[in-house]
């Protein structure tokens, strides 16, 4: 299966094949989780760069094992102790990374395009792991991937997205996979965190969760920044939760058998009712799991194998 | 030293001429306009197939100097000018310091004086520091030299200011030029709001912000009878505002930019910091109404808002990129490609946009026309001359243009401003 990019710099330029390589891979990267000695040598010799400038558990800690586990070397950038406090730009921190000969660096910044930028005088793979509002492409192909794993196929499924969708790099590069394979996305949130204009993505919306979760397969739930209240987005995060909280309540408007996610950080309570997240329906640490699976396969597509005439 | 233009198709709005004419040039004046005139001892520039129009005047550079010389000075911009087209500039007041005192514009005045090829008319600030809370002394700036008001790029927020402003500014029948934002709209934003910004989830600024302050700008205008010119017009609901506005016979004219006529946000899938500019660049349905609105005459002008910036500056993650585009250099090819060889607007209107309209604004009663006496401010233009925009090859010390490797058909060839060929 070739897979012709470069960098993985979203969702959008990827074509459903290409999507379809990433999970297939994955699925054979899944076992390796699981063994005794978790480790395979396919990328040893490699540099990795894990560059973030903003606070990351999750995708951090993944990308990280992701490429312990195929041997590769990562170096973790860390913000708050690097030159970037003494005012060194974006560009002069990537173009030093690059001169310890870095094979790939993994970006995650909160200016989006910033790994766009980066790619256009990088020799380094590119990787992004979140840029601002933008794309965050591997928590959408290990949604997808966590999907297939529950549903078998994405086609056809209705996935209803809730909360601040404005400004959500997951929700945006969920839209773009699942439109892409064929899945019935359906996007639910306060106005002003959800304009109107995202129709314009093929996705239907709706201001009423009781009415969207009807006969959803999937339920993405997404963290709302406490601080959005501030700004008037909506009234308090008391009416937000009567209006958007997912409770078993509403839950129980979806399909017998449909699954809860969060890409997490979680508000416990706020967003999402607190024994919904620890219940047989939330696959929300299976989706940091197979995060892993997902991120070697992507290094492994990159990074792998030798090195070829490649397009983005 | 007398200069005589020969055989040139002189396009002239102000007195209603296109035809083929000889202008004699003495002592910086224009002293004979006639179908054929022999002089001895003259140099003579052969105009056949060119096109002889009053000089161009941009209403709206800016020159960084003082203060940011790394970005342009008064020298390298009007250097820029000239090559462009243009005779005669007008400079904003954002400079460091800020030019709200008569010692600034002095400055400025005797700076262009001895290194300026072009005519340099500065802007003085409407408010001191351009913080929007006291005015400025407006008839000192006039005496010192100041061509008109404005707080570019810092919207007069408080509209009991703006309205004092434009009280006081009658005492002087002074221009204001506002820079209409509504700064509480567009908080953060980088990019117009619409489909591209929701797709890159980019901050945005929407339309509003700009609506909302034209539409109270022309509310002042009309309660103080004042001069008020809108800079940079960059949406449809700002344009229809304008019509309205004009309809009622309220003194308000308004500026467009070539950027805001020949781009749009969709560009901005590319995260290109040279397309980073406020007001930002706008959707098709914005650049649709501004093209009818020229076409039907509510704009008043065209002006390039050439804000340089180093490579350096731009040279980051959008978020941290300046506002701006380098305009001086590309404009004219850009205007005569676009929408003169393409039919879309008349020659002479947009010689009316560029020349004749700007010095009626700004009050220059000897520019902006070709007729014996008025100032020898020529651009010499030839329609078919093909460029390749190549920001390398610019003047300005910036480089900030998303134009670079366009290819345009028509350009300037020659600049003379008081009768002196400063560029060709």
């Amino acid at each position: 299966m070739p897979f012709d990019h470069k960098h993985l710099l979203g969702i959008e330029p990827l074509s459903k094949l290409d999507i379809l390589t990433i999970l297939d891979t994955a699925e054979s990267f899944v076992e390796i989780s699981t063994r005794e000695v978790k480790k395979v040598p396919t990328l040893r010799g490699k540099t990795i760069v894990n560059l973030f400038f903003e606070p990351s558990t999750r995708t951090r800690c993944s990308f990280e094992l992701a490429a312990k586990r195929l041997s590769a070397d990562i170096v973790n950038f860390n913000k708050q102790f690097s030159s970037v406090v003494k005012g060194e730009t974006l560009k002069d921190t990537v173009l030093n990374l690059e001169a310890m000969q870095s094979d790939a660096i993994i970006i995650r910044h909160a200016c989006p395009g910033a790994p766009h930028y980066i790619s256009a005088f990088c020799r380094s793979h590119i990787i992004n792991a979140g840029d601002g509002a933008h794309e965050h492409p591997t928590q959408a192909l290990l949604d997808a991937f966590t999907i297939r794993q529950k549903k078998k196929n994405l086609e056809g499924l209705k996935i209803v997205i809730v909360g601040d969708i404005l400004h959500s790099r997951v929700a945006r590069s969920n839209i773009f996979l699942l439109n892409k394979m064929g899945a019935e996305v359906v996007c639910v949130g306060p106005p002003a965190l959800l304009p109107e204009e995202f129709k314009e993505f093929g996705i239907a919306f709706d201001y009423t969760l009781d009415r969207a979760i009807r006969g959803a397969d999937v339920i993405m739930m997404l963290r709302i920044q406490l601080e959005r209240q501030q700004k008037n987005l909506f009234p308090s995060i008391r009416e937000y939760r009567d209006l958007f909280s997912l409770t078993p309540k509403r839950f129980r408007r979806a399909k017998r058998n449909a699954i809860i996610m969060h890409p997490g950080p979680i508000n416990r309570g706020v967003e999402i009712s607190a024994n919904l997240v620890d219940s047989a329906k939330s696959v929300i640490l299976q989706q940091v799991e197979n995060g892993i699976a997902v991120r070697m396969a992507v290094l492994y597509l990159l990074l792998g194998g030798k090195e070829r005439e490649t397009t983005d | 030293m007398r200069l005589l233009i020969k055989n040139g198709r002189v396009i002239d709005p102000a007195s209603n001429v296109d035809e083929t004419l000889d202008i004699l040039i003495d002592r910086g004046k224009i002293v004979k306009i006639n179908p054929k005139i022999e002089v001895n001892g003259s140099k003579i520039i052969d105009a056949s197939r060119l096109v002889v129009a009053p000089g161009f005047i941009d209403m709206h550079v800016h020159l960084r100097e003082p203060g940011q010389e790394d970005k342009e000075t008064i020298k390298t911009g009007s250097l820029a000018a000239a090559k462009g087209g243009f005779t005669s500039i007008a400079c904003m007041p954002n400079t460091a310091p800020v030019n709200d005192s008569r010692g600034i514009t002095e400055f400025i005045i005797s700076e262009a004086k001895r290194n300026a090829v072009v005519n340099i008319l500065p802007i003085a600030a409407v408010t001191r520091g351009l913080c929007g809370e006291e005015i400025t002394d407006m008839t000192d700036l006039r005496n010192a030299g100041a061509i008109a008001f404005s707080d570019d790029g810092h919207p007069i927020e408080n509209s009991l200011v703006m309205r004092r402003a434009l009280e006081y500014s009658r005492l002087l029948d002074a221009l204001i030029i506002d820079h209409c934002e509504d700064r509480k709209l567009s908080a953060g934003g980088i990019m117009h709001e619409g489909i591209t910004s929701l797709k890159l989830g980019i901050k945005a600024i929407p339309a509003s912000s700009e609506e909302i302050l034209v539409a109270r700008d022309i509310v002042l205008a009309k309660e103080t009878k004042a001069k008020v010119h809108i800079a940079h017009l960059s949406v449809k609901g700002a344009v229809d505002l304008l019509k309205f506005a004009k309809q009622q016979d309220i003194k308000i004219t308004a500026e467009v930019t070539p950027h805001h006529l020949f781009l749009t946000d969709a560009s901005l899938e590319s995260f290109d910091t040279n397309l980073k500019v406020n007001p930002p660049l706008r959707s098709e349905q914005d650049v649709e109404a501004l093209i009818d609105a020229i076409k039907e005459g509510w704009i008043d002008a065209f002006a390039t808002d050439h804000a340089p910036h180093t490579p350096d500056e731009k040279d980051v993650e959008l978020d941290k990129a300046p506002f701006g585009i380098n305009g001086l250099e590309t404009a004219v090819p850009l205007l005569l490609d676009k929408l003169v060889n393409k039919n879309i607007l008349p020659l002479d209107k947009f010689v009316a946009m560029i020349s004749t309209n700007p010095a009626r604004i700004l009050g220059l009663e000897n520019k902006g026309k070709i007729s014996v006496g008025t100032d020898a401010d020529l651009t010499i233009l030839k329609l078919q001359k093909d460029v390749i925009v190549d920001t390398n090859q610019f003047f300005s010390k910036s480089r900030n243009s998303p134009f670079n490797g366009w290819k345009l058909k028509g350009a300037p060839v020659m600049t003379i401003v008081g009768g002196k060929i400063v560029h060709s």
